[in-house]
């Protein structure tokens, strides 16, 4: 599969999802996009029927606001009904809320409130070193939300406990709500910072597939020790006027906007 | 339709006390541009901190700021600021008893259908469990307005949860009854007593006077003061009203309705029925489509007290 082409066509799905709902996370959603389409088409065993199976891959999206994000990929994965989702996502009585909800198939454990997702991943870890299983454990994290002190609580104990069935990522992108993460709360050397806890670190442009997916495979053959990645991303990566600005945390697209997106994401599909 | 929300009238006011008052501090946690503290953030930077996402760092903060002598005002969405810093609430404001305002901001169920994480359906009973701790809900701006200036003038803790968007008045501009810690009378009636606090009181007063087109005559009080709550207010409309209905954005244990049934059951018993969120995840929606399902607006209460009395 090209995942290339996949990640620019999950692009569009996130764009057009947030213009009919009329709200959603555009910038964190096409920052995360690539992860996301590295981890669920390629890296993780996982599939719409096996989410009883135990020995699934587990991936918690801590940075849940990206919702839309993992809503598209599971949809187009056939988790669920992908119509549904489109014509019901945060409307009135739908399942779909903006926020991953486990009463939705796929998703393995409910976020939003920033902080929770790393520790409940220790866990899930930890879970399948006790049971002698061989998934993996995959969580995303925020650059803004790293500074949230329940992070490094489990980052200590997820060297601690030697985890290396556990891969995090930092969707490194430079942004928050408020401004820059420099301006709002320093989150400069967090790759020095994971390291000095006990983490494999691996540093790479996070919008890149290949890069991404080197370093997963990485990942799985580091031992003793949990690894993290640190995708130096793109708010909005892939819409021109959406790219590096803060406003376009949670801005809607007017119809101009959303016609504009759209082209864009089909002229690099197109060049591809 | 008032287009001024709670919240832009904290800012407001902070705004224009801090010109004098320079121990007033405004903390946010990337929270600014929701908490519309965007305006005291850009005039005041030397009373501005901004900590980041890190919600017990923000109280935690707050406390040692107010040992010092600053008035700190730590203004975080409700959801976050009740429960992931509850702990610092409790021990470094309430049982510290540190001059700390806790603002929290699109509380209840404002933030729709974004869910339960950011719903903050339990924040009267955790913040109102601690000894030490008021608990307000304001109805209007201007009952907002009286209240901020109140609390300015003390150094004790508080928690003022208002809500996001800007919610029709209850109350007339010059002309707005308030005493700390006394529930405001909106409506005087004689056969039922309805309760209401924060945005819920509008719908209140609607009902109220829906009733009264029905030959029904429905007494409203704002309990915008939900701890410490107005005993007196409480056991006078049980004295002189059949039923008691209490409206709430809140969940049915431990909010104001809660403390209403506890103090009629001790003092004058009479029938009180609670109106308020489920003791579940809420339906995905906006506010007023949740407030409806749940028959929490002005035709839900009409419905209840029609069947109650
Ligand atoms: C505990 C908590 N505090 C605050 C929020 C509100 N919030 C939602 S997204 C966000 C900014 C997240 O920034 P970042 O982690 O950098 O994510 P990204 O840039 O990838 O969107 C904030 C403050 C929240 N969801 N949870
Ligand atoms: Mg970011």
């Amino acid at each position: 599969m090209n995942l290339e082409a996949k990640a620019l066509d999950i692009r569009k799905d996130i764009v057009e999802l947030i213009y009919r709902a009329g709200c959603g996370h555009i910038g964190g959603d096409l920052s995360v996009t690539d992860i996301l389409v590295d981890l669920y088409y390629k890296q993780m065993n996982v599939a719409p029927d096996k989410m009883d199976d135990p020995n699934r891959d587990r991936f918690v999206l801590s940075k849940g606001h990206s919702v839309e994000a993992l809503y598209c990929v599971l949809a187009d994965r056939g988790f669920f009904d992908k119509k549904e989702l489109f014509d019901t996502y945060s409307q009135y009585l739908s399942k779909f809320i903006g926020h991953p909800n486990n009463k939705v198939n796929g998703v393995e454990m409910n976020t939003g409130s920033l902080g929770h997702g790393l520790s409940v991943a220790v866990g899930m870890a930890m879970a399948g070193k006790m049971d002698k299983r061989d998934y993996r454990v995959y969580a995303v994290m925020g650059d803004g939300e790293m500074a949230e002190g329940s992070n490094w609580e489990a980052v200590t104990a997820g060297a601690h406990y030697k985890l290396d069935n556990l891969t995090a990522f930092v969707d490194r992108n430079r942004l928050q709500i408020s401004g820059t993460t420099e301006e709002v709360m320093t989150a400069d050397e967090q790759e020095e910072r994971w390291a000095a806890f006990g983490w494999n670190v691996i540093s790479i442009p996070g919008n890149n597939i290949d890069a991404i997916d080197n370093a997963v495979e990485l990942a799985k053959h580091t031992k003793g020790k949990p690894t993290v990645i640190i995708a130096n991303t793109t708010k909005g990566c892939g819409v021109s006027f959406i790219e590096n600005k803060a406003a376009w945390h949670h801005k809607v697209p007017t119809e101009a906007e959303y016609q504009q997106a759209m082209k864009e994401l089909d002229e690099r599909r197109a060049q591809l | 339709m008032n287009k001024i929300a709670n919240k832009q009238v904290i800012n407001d006011v902070l705004l224009e006390e801090s010109a004098k008052d320079k121990d007033i501090i405004v903390l946010c946690s990337d929270s600014r541009g929701s908490a519309g503290m965007k305006s005291f953030a850009e005039e005041r930077p030397e009373q501005f901190v901004e900590v980041g996402i890190a919600e017990q760092n923000l109280v935690g903060i707050s406390a040692g700021l107010a040992s010092c002598g600053k008035k700190p005002f730590a203004v975080s969405p409700a959801s976050f600021l009740s429960t992931r810093s509850m702990e610092q609430a409790k021990v470094d404001v309430a049982y510290s008893n540190t001059n700390v305002k806790l603002i929290g901001i699109s509380g209840g169920v404002s933030y729709g259908a974004l869910g339960m994480t950011h719903h903050s359906a339990t924040d009267i009973a955790t913040m109102g469990s601690m000894p030490n701790m008021r608990v307000y809900l304001p109805s209007d701006r201007f009952q907002t307005e009286a209240l901020v200036r109140s609390l300015l003038k003390d150094d004790k803790p508080a928690y003022i949860r208002i809500g996001r968007n800007a919610v029709e008045d209850v109350y007339e501009e010059g002309n707005v009854p308030f005493e700390l810690d006394k529930a405001t009378l909106v409506k005087e009636g004689t056969d039922v007593t309805i309760i209401a606090c924060g945005e819920l009181v509008g719908d209140a007063k609607a009902a109220a006077e829906e009733l009264a087109g029905k030959g029904i005559s429905a007494r409203v009080l704002d309990m915008y003061c939900v701890k410490p709550i107005d005993k007196d207010a409480i056991i006078q409309a049980a004295k002189d009203t059949k039923l008691i209905v209490t409206v709430e954005e809140h969940t049915m244990y431990g909010g104001m309705g809660s403390m209403v049934a506890q103090i009629t059951a001790a003092n004058a018993p009479v029938k009180v029925i609670n109106l308020t969120l489920p003791d579940a995840p809420v339906v995905t929606g906006k506010s007023r489509e949740i407030f409806k399902y749940y028959g929490l607006d002005a035709e839900g209460i009409v419905k209840t007290v029609t069947e109650q009395l």
